[in-house]
């Protein structure tokens, strides 16, 4: 027989602290969603029958509430597989619809894969890509970003939050600077949403990227704001077929999905305001603990302009693999892009400056909706003893101890 | 990456750990690898007058294999002669590990640690300086 639908988070055995990788789905957004999967399972673009129609008002109004995250119009709204997409959608879209008034994007190399590699594929098709680097603490210069806008310029695209680091960028400065000068401007606000404020109109957004599964909604659905007033952005579609979303992408709508997108928006909307304090109040103490219980733990990114719920640290002296494995009850991200075979240290980090050493052993811990002051303290624990145990059998901690700069060391290299 | 239970017991048990005093005629120093590279290995012996390893130490920077790598090479060094103790091949700590190919390495990490500290000790014996071994600048 069929399973009971379960309204809670599982019982873990295992304290999930990469809320940044993914969520799990609010109760309340997988209630909503259910009917449209059995009762209400009709085609949005069905026109002629009450199937349709419910899908399409439910479609309709998840479009509401997402746009009054962004506090955007509607119509704004095209909706798509996850932000993936919707980056490719916005970056491509645009390459391709104002080829003819300039081929020069710019962008920073911390962003994501998803805006990195689309503008890599465009580079390899003619378009000149401004690579912009980063300082320590992840922020670009905005005096360099405005001097490589040319005349050939029409895009700029950087993230609302990064995804390592949480280091928030200055949308509404960025945005009036693109808007001065006549560029669009994009930005991926996949890890922002119900994290921090987003308005369209006062930081000047022309493209917004977001996900629901980074905010308490289902896998696989996410949305492209599109500004339709001043200016009116226009994109080439990237999916040819029944022109779905005011002919910007093809394909019958994941009328589920998107309810839960919807409702996923419509409780960060109106819980923002209490779930931001709450979320920084734990990530503080997580911090707090573990740079008072061990030393030369160092934070990457900018304490000052940073997700609230997002910390990462470098442990130095200790190998991040070693340490990923000796914490095995903590779900965490690495600094290591462990892909199983390679273990290429992050490449955020190392824009950030960081060496090797420092990014491999540096740990993202991002909080969410569901963790508890316990699991914080637990973690911490854990981590702390971990790094220690660790420490006392490195060579590197015992060499620091008796003074030796490790720069310094001529090491056997393989 | 899932891990051997040899290896996860060396990781959460490792044998050996610690250091010797460097500077003594009868111990053996070798430091191997790179902070850069994800693993340092720092391995120690001490040999008595017949040329048997009377004690091992080890401390080791890097995965979990790595730090297996290190402490069962210390396991099979003591009570080992040195000139058996030259003997030992990385395929050995491969096999007893279980090691899958990325973390052959580690291995060959651990045997390359092992000859550079019976490289030391018999730099010692022969009256010069240690050179190569102490890598501190
Ligand atoms: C900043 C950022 N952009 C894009 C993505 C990709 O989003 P999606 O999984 O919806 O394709 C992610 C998620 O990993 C992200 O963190």
């Amino acid at each position: 027989m069929t399973e009971p639908v379960r309204t809670e988070p599982a019982i873990r055995e295992t304290v999930y602290m990469d809320y940044s990788a993914t969520t799990p789905c609010d109760p309340r957004v997988v209630q909503r969603m259910l009917p449209y999967f059995t009762q209400n399972f009709g085609n949005a673009a069905s026109r002629s029958h009450q199937f349709g129609w419910t899908a399409e008002a439910a479609v309709d109004q998840a479009r509401q509430e997402v746009a009054a995250l962004l506090h955007a119009h509607e119509k704004e709204i095209i909706w798509t597989s996850g932000s993936t997409e919707a980056n490719n959608l916005a970056i491509k879209g645009v390459a391709q619809m104002y080829r003819q008034k300039g081929n020069h994007m710019i962008t920073a190399v911390t962003e994501h894969k998803a805006v990195l590699d689309t503008m890599k594929h465009l580079e390899g098709e003619g378009f000149q890509i401004t690579w912009l680097p980063v300082d320590r603490k992840g922020h670009v210069d905005l005096e360099q970003l405005a001097a490589a806008i040319t005349d050939q310029t029409i895009l700029v695209s950087l993230m609302a939050a990064n995804n390592e680091t949480g280091t928030i960028h200055p949308l509404a400065t960025i945005g009036a600077l693109c808007k001065q000068k006549g560029v669009l401007f994009h930005t991926d606000a996949t890890q922002a949403t119900g994290k921090m404020e987003l308005n369209v109109d006062t930081q000047h957004l022309d493209l917004v990227s977001l996900s629901a599964h980074k905010m308490y909604g289902p896998k696989g659905v996410g949305c492209l704001y599109v500004r339709r007033k001043n200016p009116r952005v226009r994109l080439t579609a990237q999916m040819d077929g029944g022109g779905h979303e005011r002919g910007m992408r093809s394909g019958t709508l994941n009328v589920t999905g998107i309810i839960g997108m919807g409702e996923a928006a419509r409780i960060c909307r109106t819980e923002m305001a209490t779930e931001i304090p709450h979320l920084a109040a734990l990530r503080d103490r997580l911090q707090q603990r573990l740079l008072a219980g061990i030393p030369d733990a160092v934070v990457n990114g900018d304490e000052a302009a940073r997700l609230p719920h997002l910390t990462n640290i470098s442990f130095p002296y200790v190998e991040g693999e070693s340490l990923i494995m000796g914490i095995k009850e903590i779900a965490v991200s690495s600094g290591s892009a462990c892909t199983s075979a390679s273990l290429e240290p992050s490449y955020v980090l190392k824009s950030l400056g960081l060496n090797d050493e420092l990014a491999h052993s540096s740990i993202r811990f991002s909080l969410g909706r569901f963790t508890t002051t316990a699991e914080v303290d637990f973690a911490a624990d854990r981590v702390i003893a971990e790094v220690l145990r660790l420490r006392a059998m490195s060579p590197l901690w015992e060499m620091v101890q008796d003074g030796i700069d490790l720069s310094q060391v001529k090491w056997t290299v393989h | 990456m899932t891990y051997s239970d040899k290896v996860l017991d060396h990781y959460q048990n490792p044998r050996n750990v610690g250091s010797l005093d460097k500077n003594a005629a009868d111990v053996g120093t070798g430091v191997v690898g790179a902070p850069e590279c994800g693993d340092v290995m720092k391995l120690q012996i001490k040999v008595g007058d017949d040329g048997r390893i009377v004690d091992a130490k080890f401390k080791t920077y890097g995965c979990g294999s790595a730090i297996a790598s290190s402490s069962l090479a210390t396991e099979w060094l003591k009570g080992t002669h040195v000139d058996q103790a030259a003997q030992i091949k990385n395929t050995q700590i491969v096999e007893e590990l279980s090691l899958p190919p990325v973390k052959i390495h580690c291995s060959v990490l651990a045997e390359d640690a092992i000859k550079a500290a019976i490289e030391d000790w018999r730099k010692k014996q022969a009256g010069t300086p240690a050179a190569g071994s102490q890598v501190h600048a």
